[in-house]
This record gives C-alpha cells, sequence and structure tokens, in this order.
C-alpha cells in the first residue's frame, strides 16, 4: 500500500510492522515522532503486547532496552545527536552483550553550537562501538532498512544491535510516498525472536554481563569481530530474500555511471539524490564523473567498494562530518582499504553540509573542479572545505 | 537457608565481613529462587562474576554503574510484553531485583532510579549502602556521614573529614509516593527478611535501604560487621522505618530504642572515626553527629519510653 509518510513515521510503521515486544524511548528533535507513533499504536491497541517506556533519558532507553533485550524480548529505539551521544556507553554494551537491539537514529549535529539540524557526526560518532550501521537516502528506504535490521541483527550468526541513520529533516520531516507492506508479508520474512545465547530465566539460571578478566576479554572481542564479519554474509542474503519478496533491490554499496568514470564521489544518505542528478547534468556536458552511495558502513563494505572505485583517477568523499584534526571519517576508511592495492585512485575528502547547510550543485561543481586540479598533478591541502564563509571564522 | 543452597553460592570474592554480601544473602532468603537480579557495577558485582565464574544461583545481568533502575525496566517490561504475547505462561512473573551500593544509588544512578519509580515498573530496588565508593579505593559518595574519613574526605590538618551530612535516600524514594519503602539492617534479618517480602509483594515499585558495614573502607575488624550493624541502629545513627504510600509523609519505625546509646560507641569501633578520637578528640565534632542523630531520632519517633 503506497502512503505519503515523513521519514520518521515510514520508520515507526517499519516498527510496528516488527511487532516489539519492547520500545523505551525519549524524546528529541528531529526523531520525536517515532516514539510518539508507537505510544499512539501502542494506546490505539493496534500494538496489543508491546510495552512502550517513556524513560527519562536516552541513557535509560538504551539501558531499558538491553534489559528487556537479556530478558527476550524484541526492543527498539529511537534517537538522534546529543542522545545517541549520551546512550554512547550503552552502545557498546548492547553490542558487547550481544543483544541486537534495533535504533532508528535521525542523523543531526553535535552541540556545540547546539544545532537541530543534519549531518552525520552523531551516528559517525558511533561507528566503532559494534553496531551495524545502514544509511537510508529516502523515507522508502527508511522503512526497508528499519524492517531489514531486525531479522539482520537477530540471525543466529550476527547477534548484534542494529542502527538504521536517515538524514534529519531531509527526510525525516519530508513528506514522500512510500511502499508499505502488509503485516502477512512481514510476518513471512521476519520471523519472531527466539534468543538462545541470553535468557533471564529463574527456571535455567543464566550470569550475563560478568566481569571480564584478561584472560577472557579479548576472546570476547574477537567473537564480536567474527560476528560483524557473519553480518557481511547475512546482510546480503537477506537483501536478496528482501527484493525477492518486496521488490526493492538493495545493495551495501550502489554504484552510478562509474563504468568509465575518471572521478567517483561516494556518499551517504540524502545527498545521494541530488548527486546522481549533478551526475546526469555533468555527464551531459561531457564530464567523466560517477557515484557510490554507502547504504552499509558497519561492517564496513571493503571487498564490495575496491573494484569499482580502484581504475578511477579520482575518489572523492562527500563528508557531513570531521574527525577534527584528521579530516573526513570515510576518507580514513577508503584510505585503509586502498592503501594496499597495487592500481589505486588518488583520494580526497570534502567536509560540506555540516548542521543542515545544503549543499548545492555549486558546492558539487566545487568539489569536481579540485578533482581536476588533483588529476592535473596539483597537490591540494585535504580535508577541503567547502562553502566555508572565511570572512565569518 | 544453609550455605550450600544459598542464592548467592560461597567462594565469592567479597572481602571477609562484607555486609554487602551478607545483605543481599538475607535478600534473596527471602526473595527464593523465583527472582532475576540486576546489578549495578560495584564491589558486589565485581566480586561475584569474575569469567567464568559466577556466585549467582539466580538469573543475574550486570550493564553499568548508572542504569541497574532502567535495566530492571526493561526486564519487567519485557515479561510483561511475553505473557501478554502467550510467548511465556501468564502466571509466569518473576520477583526482579535490582542491586546496587550508594554510589549506584545516591549519585550516578538517581535519574535513572527517580524514572524507573515514577514510572511504577513492578521492581525492588536494593540500596546496599556502605557509604563510600569501596570499589574504586573509599572516595567518599553523597551517603557518606558527617565526620567519615575517605580518601576523597581525607582528615586532614583542616579539615576533619567529610562534612556534608548523608542524603536521606529513602525518604527521596518515598517522595515518588510508591507502594513501599524501608530501611533495613544485616544486623536485623527476621526485620530485614520481613521487609523483602512486603515489598515482593506490593504491586509497583518498591525500595529498600540496607546499612551494609565495609570493614575495609571503614576500617574495623572483619569479625565485627554485624556488631557494627546493630550498633549504627541502637546509636540511632540508622533508623529502621518503613513507608507506605497509603502516607508517604509518615514512617513507622519498625525498631524503636530503648535506653539508645551513645554515638561514640559506633564511632569508636570505625577507623574512619579515629580522627575524632585521636590525636586530639574533637568532641565538637562528635556532639554535632550526636545533635544531628537526636534530632532525626525526634522527627523518626525512635525511642522507646
Amino acid at each position: 500500500m503506497m502512503r505519503i509518510v515523513k521519514g520518521n513515521e515510514a520508520a515507526a510503521i517499519a516498527a510496528k510492522l516488527a511487532k516489539p515486544d519492547v520500545v523505551a524511548a525519549y524524546p528529541i528533535t528531529p526523531s520525536t515522532d517515532f516514539p510518539e507513533k508507537i505510544a499512539e499504536y501502542v494506546a490505539n491497541g493496534e500494538l496489543p503486547h508491546t510495552q512502550f517506556i517513556p524513560v527519562e533519558s536516552e541513557h535509560s532507553a538504551m539501558s531499558a532496552c538491553i534489559g528487556a533485550s537479556a530478558a527476550g524480548a524484541r526492543a527498539c529505539t529511537a534517537t538522534s545527536s546529543q542522545g545517541l551521544e549520551l546512550m554512547h556507553e550503552m552502545l557498546f554494551i548492547a553490542s558487547g552483550m550481544r543483544l541486537p537491539i534495533v535504533l532508528y537514529n535521525a542523523n543531526r549535529a553535535l552541540s556545540a553550537p547546539i544545532n537541530i539540524w543534519c549531518d552525520h557526526q552523531d551516528s559517525i560518532s558511533a561507528r566503532d562501538t559494534g553496531w551495524i550501521q545502514f544509511y537510508g537516502e529516502n523515507n522508502q528506504e527508511a522503512l526497508d532498512l528499519m524492517l531489514m535490521s531486525f531479522r539482520i541483527a537477530e540471525d543466529p550468526r550476527v547477534l548484534l544491535p542494529a542502527m538504521t541513520c536517515i538524514d534529519a529533516f531531509i527526510c525525516t520531516h519530508t513528506f514522500e510516498p512510500v511502499d508499505i507492506p502488509s503485516q502477512e508479508e512481514v510476518d513471512a520474512f521476519l520471523p519472531p525472536y527466539k534468543p538462545t545465547h541470553v535468557k533471564l530465566d529463574p527456571d535455567e539460571p543464566m550470569t550475563l554481563g560478568p566481569f571480564g578478566v584478561p584472560e577472557y576479554y579479548q576472546e570476547m572481542r574477537y567473537a564480536q569481530h567474527l560476528a560483524m564479519k557473519n553480518a557481511e554474509k547475512v546482510i546480503d542474503e537477506v537483501f536478496v530474500d528482501f527484493e525477492r519478496r518486496f521488490g526493492r533491490k538493495y545493495s551495501k554499496v550502489s554504484p552510478y555511471m562509474i563504468e568509465d568514470a575518471e572521478i567517483i564521489l561516494i556518499t551517504l544518505g540524502s545527498v545521494s539524490g541530488t548527486t546522481k542528478e549533478f551526475i546526469d547534468k555533468m555527464r551531459k556536458g561531457g564530464k567523466k564523473i560517477g557515484m557510490v552511495k554507502l547504504t552499509v558502513l558497519r561492517p564496513f563494505p571493503s571487498k564490495e567498494l575496491i573494484p569499482l572505485i580502484k581504475n578511477a583517477r579520482v575518489v572523492a568523499t562527500l563528508e557531513r562530518n570531521i574527525s577534527l584534526g584528521y579530516g573526513g571519517a570515510i576518507y580514513a576508511d577508503l584510505a585503509g582499504i586502498l592503501i594496499n592495492e597495487e592500481k589505486r585512485p588518488l583520494l580526497i575528502d570534502f567536509i560540506l553540509g555540516l548542521g543542515g547547510r545544503d549543499i548545492t550543485f555549486n558546492d558539487l561543481e566545487e568539489i569536481v573542479k579540485a578533482c581536476e586540479k588533483l588529476i592535473e598533478g596539483e597537490r591540494i591541502e585535504r580535508p577541503v572545505w567547502i562553502g566555508v564563509k572565511k570572512e565569518l571564522v | 537457608m544453609s550455605e550450600a543452597t544459598s542464592l548467592l553460592a560461597s567462594g565469592h570474592r567479597a572481602c571477609a565481613g562484607c555486609g554487602a554480601a551478607i545483605a543481599v544473602r538475607q535478600v534473596l532468603e527471602a526473595a527464593g529462587p523465583n527472582t532475576i537480579c540486576v546489578n549495578a557495577t560495584g564491589c558486589l558485582e565485581v566480586t561475584t562474576t569474575p569469567y567464568p565464574q559466577t556466585a549467582w544461583r539466580v538469573p543475574w545481568i550486570h550493564v553499568a554503574f548508572e542504569n541497574a533502575a532502567a535495566v530492571a525496566s526493561g526486564i519487567e517490561a519485557a515479561y510483561k510484553a511475553l505473557r501478554a504475547k502467550g510467548t511465556i505462561p501468564k502466571d509466569k512473573k518473576p520477583n526482579v531485583i535490582a542491586f546496587a551500593g550508594d554510589g549506584g544509588t545516591f549519585d550516578i544512578g538517581l535519574q535513572a532510579l527517580s524514572g524507573m519509580l515514577e514510572r511504577g515498573h513492578d521492581v525492588l530496588y536494593v540500596c546496599y549502602d556502605n557509604e563510600a565508593y569501596m570499589n574504586t579505593g573509599i572516595q567518599r559518595s553523597s551517603s557518606t556521614p558527617f565526620g567519615a574519613a575517605t580518601t576523597t574526605s581525607p582528615a586532614g590538618k583542616v579539615i576533619p573529614g567529610e562534612m556534608r551530612k548523608k542524603k536521606p535516600i529513602a525518604l527521596i524514594a518515598a517522595a515518588h509516593d510508591i507502594p513501599y519503602v524501608a530501611t533495613a539492617s544485616i544486623a536485623f534479618p527476621a526485620d530485614l527478611k520481613r521487609k523483602v517480602k512486603k515489598a515482593l509483594e506490593v504491586e509497583g515499585p518498591s525500595f529498600l535501604h540496607i546499612l551494609a558495614p565495609c570493614p575495609t573502607g571503614w576500617r574495623f575488624g572483619t569479625e565485627k560487621t554485624v556488631e557494627v550493624a546493630r550498633l549504627a541502629v541502637e546509636t540511632g545513627v540508622f533508623v529502621l522505618y518503613e513507608i507506605t504510600n497509603e502516607d508517604p509523609l509518615k514512617p513507622i519505625v519498625t525498631k524503636k530504642i530503648k535506653d539508645r546509646k551513645p554515638v561514640e560507641e559506633y564511632l569508636k569501633l570505625q577507623g574512619r572515626f579515629r580522627h575524632l578520637f585521636k590525636p586530639v578528640k574533637r568532641q565538637d565534632i562528635i556532639d554535632k553527629i550526636q545533635e544531628e542523630v537526636d534530632r532525626k531520632c525526634k522527627l523518626f519517633g525512635v525511642d522507646e519510653d
């Protein structure tokens, strides 16, 4: 059924279709519609068994999800920006305890200065917490990725938490047509969660979250690493099954016009749409530009990315984040996977669109010009900041 | 309950004479095996679960320091949801008990505790209070009593130990207008167990504040834990009472004291108060402690005629 919904509602509908046992969430702009919608479903009897816990903080939201998941429940939450940061400590623990909690994150800039608009600094800063990370381009992807994240996270080969990240306002508050699957279709795609690895049951006492001494700690971290490796395969399987059932194709990396591309732009999230249109325009002018959109950031899709980008002259990352004192986070990931390739492109990172600043064709043209200079052999100091009003600094 | 069947097994690594371990054993004896425990980070967690060993014969989870109440909320909600869905039988309703020290309750866990109490989760929250951060090496918390020396409230040449008074945590819990709040002491196990049972019988949140003397941090002989706990009650330093939501403003004293002993008897047993006696007796500080205890005992109606 097609409906015109906001990105937040698309994610809430996905959560509803997954029939969660416990949703613990705290309001924060711009993800607040999510807990509001869940509360509404519960109040109207549309989620008859679901317990909605209106917690007193995001830290407690994730803590309650951890308790619920450890007790065998399907648990999910939603947050953004400062909320994800307040949860940060708990993100590591959810993953370390191997609890397949699902989180919807509205990508918003971090304070200071306080800013409620889009960038990716929040979830980028959580990339080492042991969570699977999906980035959606539009509202349909918000719904689909949320739905798939339950199945991927709960797969016995994975058992890791997963977050779906959607751009603040650009998607969260924009109405778009979204194809909503039926409950029957979702039930057939997503079996009930039946954990065997954790249980808080007096009939079978288990100690969870013990003190990990040096003789064992590293093995537990290694097991998490292996689970991430397994997730690479499981994500592909679930993407294939999803396409078979729902007709929408997903892949960890989506190339656009890269066959002969000299310059490849790497994107995350909603800017992918803008970039595709920009490429169409540039192609008409004879410029060989392509794009690769990353849908999965953790586990990092190295295997899929390398063959797509290694033959380009320049690969440019569009970064709605900054690791201050270094540069773009995606740049660092890409540099790491390319360094041992015999044939590899030049690599450069562009910092732009922070705190909700629009990313325009002019910005993308500036990026292409810089890439062309690199091809001509000019040295460029990286990261390159796009659109900074230097007179204000 | 015998040692062999205690729900907190022997062989854990708590210090000899650990008041917290005694408190937990007494709580579990009253609660029985149909119980899920949540444990905040602290001595209790560290000493009972060095992987791959565990001292817990009931299901147990530790997540972090400040969130035992929030984790317990999630467990209680999960059981509700799983019962409603029919995944588990309708009558499968284990007790959910959260254990946290004074640091995890009075300080870093206060917000999560308040949230859990306010939302009305059917959870018993037990604070085992040893009046400082013992796991990290005896730093003051907002539970540390006036006059006590800790590593962050040392007895110096100018400042004689902790200069703030203890936070009235049970009254703060009671201010949430929850069904049941009580204080208890390991020196009065029958009273403690009765309170645990009462707390588990009520629907909704309950809070139990147990004074759990710490030989290591309070600096007394490991054989004296129960004696020190008893003296805390007999001197009126720690008042045993309970509060129901029939009148959350009226604590009911459950152990009235006849011929209340002077606080000095309690203080002099403990190294953390040694600076009040040596090298020069600080009668002024001892008097101040006594005055405060007298005021509290009058307020609560502790003294038996």
